[in-house]
């Protein structure tokens, strides 16, 4: 059995007195698009804080597995940049695009991770920079080119349509070649057409063997595209499964519809 | 056009400023012969002027406004569209550069040294306004101490000397790495503050450097300043004080071309964009793998290195300095030149820098009104500019010239 690649037990995360994240053990394995859900307030995107190192949990363990080392690697003390750097690479709830970059420039920030020229090298300009800026922006182009920004190329991201802001930081996320791609609610506010369309993107970034782990509101999105489910309630998990258990999990029905009084 | 309603707003405020400036225009207390004159010319001078003054605003306002309901966008870019093809067309952009370039070098065999050394302070602030271009403008960090690393380069160098009797030419690097040192001992404290934060304790650290400076008499000789300092030597050769400050003035213009040639190629580099990345989302920034703590200490720390630079160059220029020429206002009127000339432009610093220590120079006719006109510049500036002289819009064109040297190439 391969590992998984991303490898989460015991989480906990308290702020203050409020237990937001207790006890979550989540896999996450290669190729595999596993959603997490839950009604508001759950502690999902709190629960992507903690991965990506945006918060110190409180108590758990998250392992990454790198794939050049062979073995697992522990995130937790490590800073958001290290994170990403390991290959975990997040787009979020409400969109923080560089607003006053060009669409292509948001995608070619994703790439920093992956290259290493500094100040030397920019004053030098040598071959190597000149090499690496070159393939930066080769890349960026690409991957622009899957998502379908192309025609935005180089219009501020702010001027953007929303939906097409939403795909800019899924390709900004890309651009960092991560293992594992956190997607949280990208279809939060798009009309019926535009989640359509975003649906078939990542089918399409799955199908290339993508791993991806969303967080997603719209039942529709998750039932179509996740493979498996993670359902959270107050910081805990309440069930896990494929799409047709969740459908019928009275635990999870009972989350989200709350209970009969009288029953 | 004018309405009944705008007269009547354009007569109350010219009221309220007959008014505001009744104790100053029209008393005046004569105190060896104890009488007081009342100047009730002035007030009537006073209401028209305010009055006119308030419906050209007013007028200026609403075509402001009727543009940005036009389109913002399109408007905004489209006269830097002008300006930037012109920069960006080679063949223009070259011939601009010449003109430049050759008028810079004529000027001082044309004007007397009076305006030569006037234009040697206005590039000195250029390269002042360059380095904190890369700190507010690029990386967006506010710095209201910048001055401090401009003490720290004109103190180098004066103490060096003073103690060492070390050359102007062997002080220049070291006072611009010692000033870059101090930007690294500023920038790991604040590394975790943002915004009005930041701007405080930068305004702090401006300030200790200065109150250093004036009360460790042994290591500054204080308040008194040192004197003497040396100007820069040219191969050991005797000059007179014209020759001499003529000889600084091409070197000022050396450095200021050698500033923007670095400056650029920082700006248009991975780091360059990192800083912007940063401005503009710090939380995302971090996300997409970008290292928070080396990227900030490298904008501050390269930041002050050009203010490190200009404080030698201070120093040898004026022969004297004391921590009197260190003040907030300093760090002020450099944020000013930023701002005004449009963050993150490397043309619009030059031309902010130029502007705001070239005005107040020949606005000297004036006399006592020169300040009181100056701060009524900026504030119109503001208010129908507020993206500065020339707006950065480096990279749009940039990128898409390079986009489209690589269809070309696949």
């Amino acid at each position: 059995m391969a590992q998984p690649i991303l490898h989460v037990t015991g989480l906990t995360m308290d702020f203050g007195g409020i237990r937001a994240l207790n006890n979550i053990d989540l896999d996450v394995n290669e190729g595999e698009i596993v959603a997490l859900i839950g009604p508001n307030g759950a502690g999902k995107t709190t629960f992507f804080n903690c991965v990506t190192g945006i918060y110190q949990p409180t108590k758990g363990e998250i392992n990454v597995y790198n794939k050049h080392k062979g073995r697992q690697i522990s995130l937790l003390g490590m800073k958001p940049n290290q994170v990403t750097q390991q290959g975990l690479a997040r787009t979020f709830q409400n969109i923080r695009l560089f607003s006053q970059m060009t669409v292509l420039e948001n995608v070619m920030i994703g790439r920093h991770c992956r290259t290493k020229s500094f100040i030397i090298g920019a004053l030098l300009r040598d071959k190597r920079t000149l090499r690496e800026e070159e393939e930066i922006i080769q890349k960026s182009h690409q991957i622009l080119e899957k998502i379908g920004l192309t025609r935005y190329e180089n219009e501020f991201a702010k001027n953007l349509p929303y939906g097409a802001q939403r795909r800019l930081e899924i390709a900004r996320a890309l651009a960092t070649e991560p293992v594992l791609l956190l997607l949280d609610e990208p279809a939060a506010g798009m009309n019926p057409q535009e989640t359509i369309e975003l649906v078939s993107l990542i089918q399409e970034i799955a199908a290339e063997g993508q791993s991806i782990l969303l967080i997603e509101h719209d039942m529709k999105l998750v039932m179509s595209l996740s493979e498996r489910i993670f359902v959270m309630d107050y910081g805990k998990r309440i069930a896990e499964g494929t799409p047709e258990e969740i459908r019928h999990d009275p635990a999870v029905i009972k989350a989200y519809l709350g209970e009969e009084v009288d029953a | 056009m004018i309405t009944f309603q705008e007269l009547k707003r354009s007569f109350f405020i010219s009221l309220w400023f007959v008014f505001l400036t009744f104790p100053i225009m029209v008393i005046r207390v004569d105190s060896i012969e104890k009488t007081v004159q009342w100047r009730w010319m002035n007030m009537l001078y006073v209401a028209v002027g305010a009055f006119i003054l308030s419906l050209i605003f007013r007028y200026m306002m609403r075509r402001k406004e009727g543009q940005s309901a036009d389109d913002d966008e399109e408007t905004s870019t489209s006269d830097q569209h002008l300006i930037h093809r012109w920069l960006t067309v080679p063949r223009y952009r070259n011939i601009i550069y010449g003109v430049m370039l050759t008028l810079a070098l004529v000027l001082p065999l044309v004007f007397s040294t009076y305006q030569t050394s006037i234009m040697t302070t206005a590039l000195l602030y250029v390269v002042l306004g360059l380095g904190l271009n890369i700190v507010v403008g690029l990386a967006g960090l506010l710095d209201l101490g910048y001055v401090a690393f401009y003490a720290v380069g004109a103190y180098t160098y004066a103490l060096l000397y003073h103690f060492f009797g070390m050359s102007f030419w062997i002080v220049l690097p070291l006072g611009g790495m010692l000033a870059a040192v101090f930007g690294i001992l500023l920038g790991i404290p604040v590394l975790r503050l943002r915004g009005d934060y930041l701007a405080i304790v930068t305004l702090g650290f401006g300030e200790i450097i200065r109150l250093i400076l004036e009360n460790w008499g042994e290591f500054s000789q204080g308040p008194s300043g040192v004197s003497n300092i040396p100007r820069p030597s040219f191969f050991g050769i005797d000059m007179s004080l014209d020759t001499a400050l003529i000889y600084i003035y091409y070197l000022m213009i050396a450095f200021v071309i050698f500033t923007i040639f670095i400056v650029n190629r920082l700006q248009n580099s991975r780091l360059g964009r990192a800083w912007v990345a940063l401005r503009e989302d710090e939380i995302a920034c971090q996300a997409m793998g970008i290292d928070k703590m080396k990227t900030k200490l490298a904008a501050f720390s390269l930041g002050a290195f050009w203010a490190g630079i200009a404080g030698v160059i201070f120093a040898a220029k004026t022969t004297f300095i004391s921590p009197r020429s260190f003040t907030f206002i300093e760090s002020a009127i450099i944020l000013s030149i930023v701002v005004l000339g449009g963050m993150g432009s490397i043309i619009g610093v030059i031309i902010g820098a130029m502007v705001l220590i070239l005005l107040p120079e020949y606005l000297r006719f004036l006399s006592e009104y020169r300040m009181l006109a100056f701060g009524a510049i900026l504030v119109c500036m503001m208010v129908f500019r507020p993206q500065g002289i020339i707006a950065s819009v480096r990279r749009t064109y940039t990128y898409n010239k390079k986009e489209t040297a690589d269809g070309e190439g696949a």
